[in-house]
């Protein structure tokens, strides 16, 4: 039954800080909502008992993406509420993308069989041993060739930041 | 039990509070040694009543706020640093299970599985704390000192972790108490893992922001660096939280590398459960104040680095440095299977 609760609490949580990254006026206190909602969701994370995978989320997104993020922001100093009229095109572009997001999300969840978890607490699923011995047992190609991706992009960004020529 | 656990909670953050207390009374008792002065002794006997005396005294200063800071975050800032200063301390192992009326209770908040990874997000958080702070402030000096502290604990995290790495392919568990119970007698992973130790013990002095790495709060260039509008208490929490902060890193190093509450022949003294648990703490406690030293040592003898060296130290010696000790661990762990 507590878990329930702490089940409800977390989720309106996560909705509230959610929409209100989209409502805040200034970028970093959307940044701060966002990071709001991470650990919301972390928090569900565990009440799946997915220790692991709710610890790696908090580290990755909340201590490291959004710390990035805030730290952009605070740099370029964006402070000011933005109000200049964005142009009609622009508003129409970004509701026509909303709404395509939107549909995708339908279709899978549609075509996708919903089922309630049983006894959550006593899932294995998360648990590092688990996890680690599905990435690199069932999925080690597709594991080590994301992380090729990854150096790749990370380079790429190197690369890009460079000032002097190479 | 969970009655246990609430006495359990608050004896532990209250031991962090009087020890952070504290700190400062032996940190300027050092500094007094190291540069041949006395050092606070006017308060109470050997100046025991300081702490107290600057605690009433930060409280009762004139609470000041800028005109143009975001109110809200400007209390958010050190509240937050206070608060996650406080949590790492839940899964830290502070001594063998204790014996009350033939139960067992154990000295450890909370045994998850994955304790380290636990620290480290927490870690990685700190730093909310000091850019919300530093930003709220709407002054160029505390958000060039935030900014200053957000990068570079950024950068010392990576290092941290990954000197972390190799302890955990060595234990082949990412919990707590499973590393201490591998450290029995004098089984430490410091003689497995001396560079490790060393990068880890860098990177605490960079993550505590102390000195040499006190570039955030570099009163030559930055007035305070990102503390600069805060006063009173608020002042209070931001430079206690870093008191806490290094007794909580003596604690996790001492747990990760020097064993944590084991010491050789302990077992040998034929002491009843209870009893063990309270001279084991104790040896833990004596571990830390090691760290402790060291900490206050190297502030009052080493100067400040200059923040290119800071960088470099960090993405181009510790980092690589790291990376070729996991290497080597896993060759060494490889070729003894």
């Amino acid at each position: 039954m507590f878990t329930n609760y702490i089940f409800y609490f977390l989720s309106i949580l996560a909705l509230y800080s959610g929409v209100m990254v989209l409502l805040s006026k200034k970028p970093i206190h959307s940044v701060l909502y966002l990071t709001m909602t991470f650990f919301a969701i972390g928090g569900h994370y565990i009440l799946l008992n997915a220790q692991f995978l709710a610890i790696v989320h908090i580290i990755v997104y909340a201590g490291a993406i959004m710390v990035l993020f805030l730290f952009t922001v605070m740099l370029l100093n964006l402070n000011k509420e933005d109000s200049s009229p964005k142009h009609i095109w622009v508003k129409a572009a970004a509701i026509i993308a909303g709404f395509m997001l939107g549909m995708i999300l339908i279709g899978v969840f549609r075509g996708y069989d919903l089922q309630i978890v049983q006894q959550p607490m006593e899932s294995q699923i998360g648990l590092v041993k688990q996890l680690g011995r599905v990435l690199y047992k069932d999925y080690m190609l597709p594991f080590e060739v994301s992380s090729i991706l990854f150096l790749t992009a990370m380079v790429g960004a190197v690369l890009l930041g460079k000032k002097e020529q190479i | 039990m969970l009655l246990y656990k609430t006495i359990l909670a608050s004896a532990i953050l209250i031991m962090s509070l009087v020890v952070a207390m504290y700190s400062t009374l032996i940190e300027r008792k050092m500094a007094g040694f190291f540069q041949d002065r006395l050092g606070p002794d006017r308060a109470g006997p050997w100046g025991l009543l300081q702490p107290l005396a600057d605690g009433i005294k930060l409280f009762f200063k004139e609470e000041f706020m800028p005109n143009t800071a975001d109110k809200f975050l400007y209390i958010l800032g050190p509240s937050l640093t206070m608060f996650i200063a406080c949590l790492i301390s839940a899964v830290i192992p502070w001594g063998p299970d204790i014996v009350i009326n033939g139960q067992t209770f154990s000295l450890q908040m909370a045994d998850v599985n994955i304790g380290i990874l636990y620290v480290f997000a927490i870690v990685s958080i700190g730093v909310y704390g000091i850019m919300i702070g530093g930003w709220a402030s709407n002054n160029k000096y505390a958000l060039l000192g935030a900014i200053r502290a957000s990068s570079q604990m950024i950068s010392y995290e990576l290092a941290m972790s990954l000197s972390i790495i190799a302890i955990v392919m060595m234990t082949g568990s990412l919990s707590m108490r499973d590393i201490v119970n591998q450290q029995q007698g004098l089984n430490w992973n410091i003689w497995y893992q001396p560079l490790a130790f060393l990068i880890f013990l860098v990177c605490a002095f960079a993550e505590t922001n102390r000195s040499p790495f006190d570039l955030p709060e570099c009163e030559t260039e930055l007035v305070g660096g990102y503390h600069t509008e805060y006063s009173s208490m608020k002042l209070g929490f931001y430079l206690f939280s870093e008191y806490i902060n290094m007794f909580i890193s003596g604690a996790v190093m001492a747990t990760l590398f020097l064993g944590g509450y084991h010491f050789p022949f302990i077992d040998k003294l034929g002491l009843s459960p209870n009893a063990f648990a309270f001279v084991s703490f104790l040896v833990l406690f004596a571990k830390i104040t090691f760290f402790g030293f060291i900490f206050m040592w190297i502030r009052w003898t080493l100067p400040r680095f200059r923040y290119d060296q800071l960088m470099r130290l960090g993405w181009k010696a510790l980092i690589p440095l790291a990376i070729l000790n996991i290497l080597i661990t896993g060759v060494v762990i490889l070729l003894n299977q």
